[in-house]
């Protein structure tokens, strides 16, 4: 398995080979080999405790591993390099919990998270270009928050937050997207609507979504991979994984 | 570059800077022009009084500038106070020269009384004012600079970095009242003369400095509004809400923080500097942590988060304390540790806030407060 | 050494003129104390010495300060005083009077200087040979601190005679120390240093240190040996003594910091009037001590025992009145709460000065908290030893209470998952007040242990605040051990630093090296690790 993997390391953008995290005893992560290859849409799923949300915190640089590797596009070993840096290198990131910042207008969440030089001296003197306030629109057209641009993000409702950071990661412009679950707390018809946006999101975008919820997993229609207690259980299309015992044991359900 | 300038000169600043120096004028003219004893007289004390206020008014803001814009709440910010008055205290004691009780043209009264034998090296170069004023900046901020860049690169946050932040300037405060620090120990740097060989008791020397500290808050205030209408005034109040999601947005969080950690530093520098003139004294118990926690409560009794909310509740405050210890002194602390559980309990942003309803846009504090409260219930699990 | 020592005693009584005197003849003695010839005088001293009567020492120390007369009338003896005229004569052994006579009747005993050396000896010998065994002990330690010369031979008879060993060891130490000052030979004098040398103590390093440059080679050698080995303990013993002085200031920092450390390490809640119920459990002692002073004296001994669970109850209900009416407004603000219990602080402290007054309150240490135990170079005073025995009883107690009954279970279930524990059907609000006010008695009960040892003030609290916060912070949140091992880690190394920077500046060092710390481990020395914390 080792060897395939060190095959397609070339070509992936994100590749990671016997990951280990352990919290006071607890194995988070057991030996995790996963690799994405560039410009694809991924779905990981798992039960509770599988380690989706650390395997998150792993690639964006919150969490140390105690050993394996982690590598972008190739030949960049993101376990040197801190949230901030991994963030420039290109990679997204979309939490659990719906985070924007509450106490500011949708139109400057967005403009936060478009990409730009992010040191401190150029956000003093940071005008708003023509370029970037077109893009802000554009991306307000995206997510359907045209409407809501000068609203405070703190009274959108649960699903358009949902999108504003959704919203936030394509302002952003990564070559990589976190999304976790993206489809959390949303109505049916949301999350359709999620569904397609992410799909649309894909086509020039690597996507990795951690969901939970099986229908939107279809929708989606990639690769899924199930993680269980840190490693991965099982790989392919959903409906491949669906017929494996093992998957069907510990997840899925009898 | 152009845009920062103008950034600073919105309306609200623009009346904010009307209001500060017409009511200057008036009490300097009234002070100069009318004879005393005439109703319309102003007395210099009060002169120096007001003078005073603007100087806190100015170390509000800078407290407000980090805690209300970035969400760090410093209980130390009275040592960067201090240490400003401690370089121009410096100062004003090399100008005395031979005027001193010992007469000694070099060395100021306290060392030759602790039988001092020439000038500590650290002292050369203040008899300069030029080289004094840039101290006044530079220590306060080269502090903040190291204090920060460990604090912030280590992701000290929240209650830690106040806790620090006041273990600091206790810190401080234990080594200044030791007298080989040489700074005059117990008794501080006092028995001033002059400043830039003005006569600091001349009323004119006083309205000079009243209108030295009106500058220096209005310079102030500009500042902040330049800094916090940017949009790294942005990224900052995104730290201060959600510091983590800023961080994977790709902004290096500790970089921004120190940034507007060492400019507050700097601008409370230069709040002490005017301060010791216009009272004549600088002492260790500048660095009580007491009197840093005390600045936290006139930038939450004005409004955090909204830079003349500062200013209006450093002057009411303080002028409730002048009023209260002369009058009612044992109320004093009462009303002020009241006042403290008062409005983190129902004013969570402070008058300014409660007055506007949605200074910024958002919702009523009133109508906020009840909706935290319920969701914290709801989310602890309370009924 | 002993053995040469020994020699050294047999060869000094063998040369001693054996006396036989009878001890019923003491008045008939000191009557043949009037006479002009010196070595017929100091014969008859010796005699009385060899008596060792207790009664001896009176007329022997007359002698020796010129107050023994004799009646030219009688020749008989007397001690004189000096009366408005004449001379009163009193009775050498009875210390009764007995009559005023003029001044030229009666006329002073004189001596030589060689007389005065031998009064000396038989003086120290009398003591030395008392049968009070306390007296005997007085006279060995007395004559060790002012050695004497003259003092060897009598030293030489009573540790002959000695059957007490912790006595006879004293007044072998003053025999060695007098030998230094005398003219024996050297072998005796390097025996003398090696015997004090391992006695050890101050008291014998002067004495070492003492020895003339004009001895020989060989003893001022010995001399140096002997320092050097007597400094080497010292430093051993003075390590200990700081660390001893760090137990004590940590046992201090840890009871002020233990109730810190579950409203802290438990709630979340940062308490800025911790220091204030500190404080209020240092004056529900003195409230105690007052009305215990005004009515039942004879009860002062039980002060503090009435003390600990009171002030723990008035804290305990300070800090639920608190939790009660501001901080439950508060939760999961962390910032907000730390300013309003700031307030607070200041509301007690102004209330407790308007109450009380801005002065310090006089607080009585019961006996058993006063005095000290001298362990080798060390001294122990029994009020710190009591103090740290309480709050590790305290700390104890604590644990237990938490490991053991339904209040800790629940405690830990609100810590370890608030929501969760709310839907066990815990009353998490309750348990919040309810530890919040264990936080609080804690505090109370650390301020009855304070208010033996510093002033009582209303300042009091503010000045333990700082110092609690950083040893919670520094052994991590959260956890009673980090806590405990934090306070005594703090303590020690304050008092390590002290002798080298000075007490304020170890202060200061103590609080950068920690504010240093937290940069390298912001959740402290035992952090939990982990996903649960970050967030």
């Amino acid at each position: 398995m080792n060897q395939s993997l060190n095959i397609s390391m070339a070509d992936s953008i994100l590749y990671l080979d016997g990951v280990n995290v352990s919290f006071d005893g607890f194995r988070a992560l057991n030996d995790l080999s996963l690799v994405l290859d560039a410009g694809e849409m991924r779905a990981i799923i798992g039960p509770n405790g599988a380690g989706k949300t650390t395997m998150m915190d792993i690639i964006t640089g919150k969490t140390r591993p105690d050993s394996g590797q982690v590598v972008f596009e190739g030949s960049v070993d993101l376990t040197k390099h801190d949230e901030a840096a991994i963030a420039e290198l290109g990679i997204g990131r979309k939490f659990q919990k719906p985070t924007v910042f509450e106490t500011q207008t949708v139109h400057d969440n967005l403009e936060l998270a478009l990409k730009a030089d992010r040191s401190v001296r150029s956000s003093l003197l940071w005008m708003l270009s023509n370029e970037s306030r077109r893009r802000i629109d554009e991306i307000l057209g995206i997510t359907r928050l045209g409407d809501h641009a000068n609203e405070i993000a703190g009274s959108l409702s649960h699903g358009q937050k949902q999108w504003l950071e959704i919203g936030m990661l394509l302002a952003q412009d990564p070559k990589l997207l976190l999304v976790d679950e993206p489809a959390a707390g949303m109505t049916d018809d949301e999350t359709a609507e999620t569904a397609r946006l992410l799909k649309e999101i894909a086509e020039n975008h690597s996507v990795v979504v951690v969901e939970h919820d099986m229908t939107f997993v279809r929708d989606l229609g990639v690769k899924v991979t199930v993680l269980h207690e840190g490693s991965v259980l099982a790989e392919g299309s959903l409906d491949t994984v669906s017929a494996d015992k093992r998957v069907i044991e510990v997840y899925l359900g009898r | 570059m152009r845009g920062l300038v103008f950034r600073a000169f919105d309306r609200g600043g623009m009346i904010f800077l009307g209001i500060l120096f017409g009511l200057i004028l008036l009490l300097a003219l009234s002070n100069l022009l009318m004879p005393v004893g005439h109703a319309l007289h102003a007395p210099t004390y009060l002169v120096s009084l007001i003078g005073k206020y603007l100087t806190y008014a100015l170390l509000a803001l800078s407290v407000d500038l980090i805690w209300g814009f970035c969400g760090i709440l410093s209980l130390g910010h009275g040592a960067f106070f201090a240490l400003g008055g401690y370089a121009m205290g410096m100062y004003l004691m090399r100008q005395i020269g031979d005027r001193g009780v010992y007469g000694n043209p070099e060395l100021p009264d306290f060392m030759v009384f602790l039988n001092y034998s020439e000038l500590p090296w650290y002292w050369h170069g203040f008899d300069m004012f030029w080289f004094a004023a840039i101290m006044i900046v530079f220590v306060p901020g080269l502090l903040a600079f190291i204090f920060g860049w460990f604090a912030f690169r280590s992701r000290v946050t929240g209650v830690y970095l106040s806790i620090i932040t006041q273990a600091m300037t206790y810190a401080l405060m234990l080594a200044f009242f030791r007298n080989n620090m040489g700074f005059g120990g117990n008794n501080g740097l006092t028995d001033f003369k002059d400043l830039l060989g003005f006569d600091l008791q001349n009323d004119g020397t006083r309205v000079g400095l009243l209108f030295a500290s009106a500058a220096a808050l209005g310079l102030g205030f500009l500042i902040c509004k330049a800094v916090t209408r940017s949009k790294y005034g942005k990224v900052i109040t995104a730290i201060r809400d959600a510091e983590s999601r800023t961080r994977f947005l790709g902004y290096r969080v500790d970089r921004y923080k120190l940034a507007v950690f060492t400019l507050s530093a700097c601008m409370a520098g230069v709040a002490g500097a005017l301060y010791v003139p216009q009272v004549g004294i600088i002492n260790p118990s500048e660095f009580t942590p007491a009197n840093s926690i005390e600045v936290v409560v006139w930038v939450a009794v004005g409004g955090r988060g909204t830079l003349y909310g500062a200013v209006i509740g450093a002057i009411l405050v303080n002028y409730a304390k002048t009023y209260l210890t002369g009058a009612l002194p044992e109320i004093w602390l009462f009303a002020l540790g009241g006042l403290f559980v008062f409005v983190t309990l129902f004013l969570p942003r402070g008058i300014v806030g409660a007055i506007n309803g949605s200074g910024d846009g958002g919702p009523s504090p009133i109508m906020t407060k009840i909706r935290n409260w319920r969701e914290a219930r709801a989310m602890e699990g309370r009924s | 050494m002993i053995a040469r020592l020994l020699a050294l005693m047999i060869a000094l009584c063998c040369g001693l003129p054996a006396l036989a005197a009878d001890p019923d003849d003491l008045p008939g003695l000191i009557d043949q104390l009037h006479t002009r010839d010196y070595a017929a005088m100091e014969q008859t001293v010796n005699a009385i010495a060899a008596t060792g009567d207790p009664l001896a020492v009176a007329p022997l120390q007359a002698l020796s300060d010129g107050d023994l007369y004799y009646r030219k009338s009688d020749d008989k003896v007397f001690i004189a005083r000096k009366a408005e005229s004449g001379t009163d004569l009193i009775d050498p052994l009875t210390g009764e009077f007995v009559e005023n006579v003029g001044r030229r009747d009666a006329r002073k005993i004189g001596i030589n200087n060689n007389m005065r050396r031998a009064l000396r000896g038989a003086l120290g010998s009398l003591t030395l040979l008392s049968p009070d065994p306390s007296v005997r002990a007085a006279a060995a330690q007395s004559l060790f601190k002012s050695p004497d010369p003259n003092a060897v031979e009598a030293l030489g008879q009573a540790i002959a005679a000695e059957k007490d060993a912790a006595i006879r060891t004293a007044m072998e130490e003053a025999q060695a120390a007098s030998i230094l000052l005398s003219d024996l030979d050297d072998a005796t004098k390097i025996a003398a240093i090696e015997s004090l040398a391992d006695r050890g103590g101050r008291d014998a390093m002067s004495l070492l240190k003492g020895i003339p440059d004009t001895a020989s080679d060989p003893v001022k050698a010995a001399a140096a040996d002997g320092i050097a080995s007597i400094e080497a303990a010292l430093a051993l013993w003075s390590t200990a003594q700081n660390i001893y002085y760090g137990i004590s200031l940590g046992s201090v920092l840890l009871m002020a910091a233990i109730g810190l450390a579950i409203t802290f390490g438990v709630m979340g809640v940062i308490n800025m009037a911790h220091g204030e119920m500190v404080m209020l459990g240092a004056y529900t002692t003195y409230v105690v001590q007052e009305i215990i002073r005004n009515n039942a004296p004879g009860m002062f001994e039980f002060s503090l025992a009435i003390a600990v669970p009171l002030a723990f109850l008035v804290s305990g209900s300070v800090g639920v009145l608190i939790e009660r009416t501001v901080i439950r407004y508060l939760y999961g603000r962390a910032l907000e709460t730390l300013l309003a219990t700031w307030g607070v602080s200041l509301i007690i402290q102004q209330l407790v000065r308007s109450i009380f007054g801005p002065t310090n309150k006089e607080v009585g240490n019961p006996d058993f908290m006063s005095g000290a135990v001298q362990l080798g170079e060390m001294t122990l005073t029994y009020n710190r030893i009591w103090i740290i025995v309480f709050a590790l009883v305290v700390l104890a107690m604590l644990m237990l209470v938490l490991k053991r009954t339904p209040l800790g279970l629940q405690m830990r279930a609100v810590t370890q998952n608030r929501r969760m524990a709310g839907a066990m059907g815990i009353r998490t609000d309750r348990v919040d007040a309810l530890t919040f006010g264990l936080g609080s008695g804690i505090a109370g009960m650390a301020g009855v242990a304070l208010s033996q040892i510093d002033n009582v003030s209303p300042n009091l609290g503010q000045s333990y605040i700082i110092d609690s916060f950083m040893v919670v912070v520094f052994g991590g949140v959260g956890n009673l051990w980090g806590t405990l091992v934090g306070a005594l880690s703090l303590g020690i190394a304050n008092k390590f630093l002290e002798p080298y920077a000075g007490a304020v500046l170890a202060k200061i060092l103590v609080l950068v090296a920690i504010i240093l710390f937290i940069q390298k481990r912001p959740r402290g020395l035992f952090a939990l690790k982990g996903r649960a914390v970050e967030s």
